[in-house]
């Protein structure tokens, strides 16, 4: 089974997001990188398949040079192959253009090495969404251009024995929402679908050689612009105090009588 | 210009989600209706719902018009896109002006649904708006980046938004939902969809998911739980608590970590986003991405050991001590309280 991932190289945020002076972006120069645990988790789906189907993971990137990090983490958790398509540093790509640029990666094929009619890929796994833009619609946008089915949300994932379908399922307002789909397809995972492993000693020395294959990229402008960032206003005063410990709880089950929790 | 609001329903009720969006839409039309001087000639505000149309709910809602789509079985995420694209076209709707504006809920379906629509008409689309402004035909909104901790504003380059069509969901934990001031008379078109070759090929299953109907993302109260719980044990308490106040019990992401409750149960960037009336947070610090996740609560109350947690200072109420000692307390005085 050969198996794309795409993943994404965002800050890691701790306290709080900060601008740049400019407001059009993140200030990352005092957070380190990661990607989503969305994508953590498709990845160690990905590792799990082949473990059981063989075949090889190829994991792939669109973004600055820098991102070739992710993608050494992504190798070290047992993805046999890595492509970053590569921006100049400080482009952003929507998601249309990011769908797009995945797409060129999603048509090829492992096994001929080359570009196949119905694309090389048995199953394309990616993020619910990615953790800083939050677009939610790069998989189903790829998924249409490949012309495959898409199951997005997915927090369990059962693979046929026959390796030719895959049962996808996701709760939605208190019900199990399961879907059948007939591989090759598309599917988006979220966290919860796995509990992704840690990384081996072999695996991260085996990444730190590994060849990452480079493509640049220069995305389309989108049809949604972006024209300025902003971190919302701190909504709420500083909290009242109730009282300490057990010696609360009277005014504790006063405020439970205003907020009308209880009558 | 005419602003469809695609409408989720539960039991012939329309879910709140849904509700948050007809009333983003629902000022989005009034904008247009402005801008065009007060007629364009056509439907300005019309719901499209897949099934039993809630018309006492539409009604409420101010929404004069319904499309109502018959004749595909359950969820199927590509055929309600399709769906909703044919009464884009001008063959539904011949009376329609201008250019049209999509809205859905920013919930797993409406941006799952809107996604596709996009993807068959290369159209943007805007995932989780707060505000949407019809400012003279350009179409500006401000949207969620890092699930709300960062906001966007955007615009729909006026080039394409000119001829067609806008997508755009709208968050679920942001726009309050605002019945209208008065009652509407709710006109219902029934629509049989034209789908293409594969659009029923991903449908959804529905089964129980053995949590006795209670939701997350719909529960009036949470009780929450974090670290300082301290095990699998400890949330006894809080489930007796979550019980008597008719609440269910959300985790912060260290817990499923730790494997002490299991994910469908955690609150923030990477779980459920919350909208309960209370949140009782007990033992969470409040890293931000759970805070991304209950800044849509009501009222929030902390317990916590450390004053000075994000989690305590976030909050509406706050009380500082150990869980463990001021649950069981509560829990005790409630039971007394309810005693005849």
């Amino acid at each position: 089974m050969e198996i794309l991932v795409c993943v994404k190289r965002v800050p890691t945020v701790g306290g709080a997001i900060t601008l740049t002076a400019d407001g059009r972006s993140v200030d990352t120069r005092m957070s380190g990188f990661t990607i989503s645990p969305h994508e953590e988790c498709a990845v160690e789906e990905a590792v799990r398949l082949v473990e059981r189907f063989g075949g090889s993971v190829t994991v792939v990137t669109l973004g600055p040079v820098a991102a070739e990090e992710q993608l050494r983490a992504c190798l070290a958790l047992g993805a046999s192959a890595a492509i970053l398509l590569e921006l100049v540093p400080g482009v952003e790509a929507g998601p249309v253009a990011t769908a797009a640029a995945l797409f060129s990666v999603a048509q090829f094929s492992v096994a001929q090495q080359s570009v196949a009619a119905d694309g090389g890929f048995d199953l394309v796994l990616l993020g619910n969404e990615a953790s800083d833009t939050g677009d939610y619609q790069v998989g189903i946008r790829l998924a249409h251009l490949l012309g495959r089915p898409v199951a997005t949300g997915i927090k369990s994932l059962s693979v046929a024995d026959s390796g030719e379908s895959v049962v996808a399922s996701r709760t939605y307002r208190g019900a199990l929402e399961t879907f059948s789909l007939p591989l090759p397809c598309v599917v988006t995972v979220k966290e919860g679908i796995n509990l992704p492993r840690y990384p081996s000693l072999p695996g991260r020395l085996r990444a730190k050689r590994a060849a990452i294959t480079r493509v640049p990229v220069s995305p389309e402008p989108e049809g949604l612009r972006m024209t300025s960032l902003r971190v919302p206003d701190a909504p709420r005063q500083q909290a009242t105090v109730l009282g300490h410990g057990v010696a609360a709880v009277p005014a504790l089950v006063t405020a439970l009588s205003e907020l009308g929790v209880i009558s | 210009m005419t602003v469809f609001c695609l409408v989720e329903t539960d039991d012939g009720a329309i879910i709140d989600a849904s509700l948050r969006a007809l009333t983003l839409a629902r000022g989005l039309a009034a904008d247009g209706l402005a801008a065009a001087n007060g007629s364009n000639g056509g439907p300005v505000l019309a719901a499209v719902v897949f099934g039993d149309p809630p018309t006492a709910d539409l009604a409420a809602y101010g929404i004069p018009d319904v499309y109502a789509v018959s004749g595909i079985d359950g969820y199927a995420p590509q055929a309600w896109a399709r769906a909703l694209g044919g009464l884009l076209s001008p063959e539904p709707a011949p009376e329609m002006a201008g250019h049209a504006v999509v809205v859905a809920a920013g919930t797993d379906r409406g941006n799952e649904v809107l996604a596709h629509l996009g993807a068959i008409t290369r159209l943007p689309m805007a995932a989780n708006c707060t505000a949407a402004v019809d400012n003279g035909g350009a179409l500006e909104i401000t949207r969620q980046r890092w699930a709300g901790l960062l906001l966007e504003e955007a615009v729909f380059e006026e080039a394409l938004f000119e001829a067609p069509v806008a997508l755009l969901t709208v968050a679920t934990d942001v726009v309050s939902p605002v019945p209208a001031d008065e009652l509407t008379a709710v006109a219902v078109h029934a629509v049989e969809p034209v789908l293409a070759e594969g659009d029923l090929a991903v449908r959804a299953v529905e089964t129980s998911a053995g949590t006795g109907g209670a939701s997350l993302a719909t529960a009036r109260v949470v009780i929450g739980g974090g670290r300082g719980v301290g095990s699998a044990d400890g949330f006894a308490p809080l489930e007796e608590l979550a019980a008597l106040l008719g609440g269910v019990v959300g985790v912060s992401r260290v817990v499923t970590s730790e494997g002490w409750r299991p994910h469908t149960q955690q609150v923030g960037q990477t779980g459920t986003k919350i909208t309960p009336d209370l949140y009782l947070a007990c033992g969470i610090s409040g890293a931000i991405q759970h805070i991304a996740g209950c800044s849509g609560a009501k009222n929030i109350i902390a317990i916590n050991t450390d004053p000075d947690a994000p989690m305590m200072t976030r909050a509406d109420y706050a009380v500082v001590g150990n869980l463990h000692e001021v649950i069981p307390a509560l829990v005790a005085a409630l039971r007394e309280r309810a005693a005849p």
